[in-house]
């Protein structure tokens, strides 16, 4: 019973190979090394000699130096140290909600995708009516609402909206794998319904799941900044994210225009790592999926 | 195709009641003590039994919920526990701010978007298309609560165009005056303008980084299509052909992707509002949250999701019309 590729048709191996795949390039693997950099930082930041983020070390406003990499902010917190903690919050936002949402959505949708008739009838008309419904609104309400507010309560909300998105994509990636012929040999083999969603059709839809759980990681986090700037994330002085750091900088640049390095830093160190994310996520998909390739 | 339409307007029908129950359950399911927030010290059981019975909340749920499903079919969306001003004439004050900033910020990226993704898709891979399609692909990771903050920063307090900036929304003039009194209306009307600059040329370059990208590699691909080749060697011209031949069938695609679009722009929007403190439903919304109106939150978000749907349902009518096989599916 293992070996289903056996059955695979040579006309179809014909069709698999043809088209040449694009290379990866160089700029895929600085995105990679970037991500696992700010992934290292995030997890290590107790461990690694960074400034505490909380202690106000130093003169407000200082600019940039060799003791305080990226300067000072307007309490004399050091913002490379804040930064390097803030990824663990907005990294940890984004990661844990994903999890949530393919941890359930991903196995409904291929569930669904699967046995097709009333199970897929009954679970997609209940999914896509969430999904018309603005996730946004539902979060800002219940977040504003469910106090006190922490890390837990943040993702739990952001990763249970985003179940249905994730149902609907899982869903559609698995409908078209599953019409293939080695789901049908599985079946006639009598392979049993979990034993063809985790081992043959998961296999199969990885890919694409791999590419949305970037670009939902990516959305997530930038999510976490809307709800800095509403008061509704972590507060700045708890535990600094890349979020409510922005939102903090934006509100003393108001008052003290000079002090540039509090918010360029932030911006673009979250705008960079949505980015890498994107643009691998992008890749993968191209790299794994043939009909956009041959365009 | 009348099947088709049928039975979309049968699921639209279906997850608005959906949503209406959504909306109407999600407040109840929300902590917090109405009694206290209305009545504050006074909040006696007697008094509490006394409100309750006033406001209509010592009914059963599915009491509740059909006597206001009843009074907002009838167009009556209620009045706030606790401002007593009719949600109505909150919400009739709100929408118009939210629609204009959605106009205008659609025509300017509509604008932008169709005449760089023509040229960019003329020479695919070309030195303009690897840059606006490099640069796009940059913008498209630029969050729009980053793209107000630094807009803010450059537009009213580096340069200090004056009405730009946060807290100086003026609205609309009433129409009534472009006639009576014609010189004050287009004044009003550029004061108005200038204070929803920074906010639509934010939700514009959103929407211009998705148009520009789904409108460029649509026409790339119409373009190699054998009817162009052969419209190309009836020696008609780049332009005609482009406009003509090429964008025709690509703005299908264009239009479907501006209908998710808009859709996600009313919720959106809802920063960039609260940050300018623009009043639009954002800022009504936020702020009946913070004064926990639960009358007030229920009706504005069902109002707008109903009015996302509308929306997505609309979008799907048109691009069906302008291309049928979609109903075949």
């Amino acid at each position: 019973m293992t070996n289903n590729e056996v059955v695979v048709s040579p006309a179809e191996s014909v069709v698999e190979q043809p088209e040449k795949k694009p290379p990866i390039g160089i700029f895929t693997w600085i995105c990679v090394a970037w991500l696992v950099v700010n992934v290292l930082v995030g997890l290590l930041a107790s461990i690694l000699p960074i400034p505490d983020p909380n202690e106000m070390i130093s003169m407000p406003g200082m600019g940039m130096s060799f003791e305080h990499l990226m300067g000072t902010d307007d309490l004399g917190r050091d913002i490379f140290g804040r930064l390097a903690w803030g990824a663990r919050i907005s990294l940890g936002v984004g990661i844990g909600s994903m999890a949530i949402a393919f941890g359930i959505g991903g196995p409904l949708g291929m569930l669904a995708a699967y046995r097709r008739g009333k199970v897929d009838v009954i679970m997609s008309s209940v999914m896509f009516t969430f999904l018309a419904f603005p996730s946004i609104i539902a979060i800002i309400a219940v977040l504003s609402f469910w106090t006190p507010r922490s890390l837990g309560k943040i993702i739990i909300v952001i990763g249970i909206s985003s179940i249905p998105l994730v149902y609907r994509v899982m869903r559609a990636a698995a409908l078209s794998a599953g019409s293939k012929e080695y789901v049908t040999a599985a079946r006639v083999q009598g392979a049993k319904d979990r034993r063809i969603i985790f081992r043959e059709l998961l296999p199969n839809v990885a890919p694409t799941g791999l590419s949305f759980l970037l670009f939902g990681v990516a959305t997530v986090i930038a999510l976490e900044g809307v709800l800095a700037f509403l008061g509704l994330s972590i507060a700045p002085d708890v535990a600094p994210s890349w979020g409510n750091m922005i939102n903090d900088a934006r509100q003393s640049l108001n008052n003290v225009p000079q002090n540039w390095p509090l918010i360029i830093f932030p911006s673009a160190i979250l705008c960079l790592f949505i980015l890498a994310l994107n643009f691998v996520g992008d890749r993968l998909r191209s790299y794994f999926d043939v009909t956009e390739v041959k365009l | 195709m009348l099947k088709y339409f049928t039975k979309r307007l049968v699921a639209l029908v279906l997850i608005i009641t959906a949503i209406s129950i959504g909306s109407f359950y999600m407040i109840h399911l929300l902590p917090g003590d109405l009694a206290t927030v209305i009545l504050g010290s006074g909040n006696t059981p007697e008094n509490k039994k006394k409100l309750f019975a006033q406001l209509g909340l010592d009914k059963g749920l599915v009491q509740q919920y059909l006597t206001w499903m009843s009074h907002v079919l009838q167009g009556d969306l209620g009045k706030s526990y606790i401002t007593n001003e009719s949600i109505n004439t909150s919400i009739a004050k709100a929408l118009p701010i939210d629609l204009e900033m959605i106009v205008v910020s659609q025509i300017l990226a509509f604008a932008a978007a169709i005449p760089l993704a023509m040229k960019a898709a003329k020479k695919p891979n070309g030195l303009f298309d690897r840059l606006s399609n490099g640069i796009t692909f940059g913008l498209l990771s630029v969050p729009s609560f980053i793209i107000v903050v630094y807009l803010v920063l450059l537009i009213a307090i580096k340069w200090q165009i004056p009405g730009t900036g946060p807290a100086s929304f003026t609205r609309f003039p009433e129409w009534g005056m472009l006639f009576s009194d014609t010189g004050t209306f287009f004044t009003a009307l550029k004061d108005n303008l200038m204070s929803l600059l920074i906010p639509s040329l934010t939700l514009s370059i959103g929407s211009f980084v998705v148009y520009f990208r789904v409108l460029r590699s649509d026409l790339i691909a119409t373009l190699q299509e054998e009817y162009i080749t052969m419209a190309r060697s009836k020696g008609l011209s780049r332009r005609r052909i482009m406009w003509r031949h090429a964008f025709r069938p690509s703005s299908v695609a264009l239009l479907g992707t501006a209908g998710i679009n808009i859709g996600g722009l009313i919720a959106g929007g809802f920063v960039v509002q609260y940050l300018l403190s623009i009043p639009g439903l954002g800022s009504l919304l936020i702020a009946s949250i913070t004064l926990q109106d639960y009358l007030v939150i229920q009706s504005t978000v069902f109002v707008v999701a109903v009015a996302v749907i509308v929306i997505n349902f609309a979008v799907d009518f048109i691009t069906t019309l302008v291309d049928p096989r979609i109903a075949r599916d």
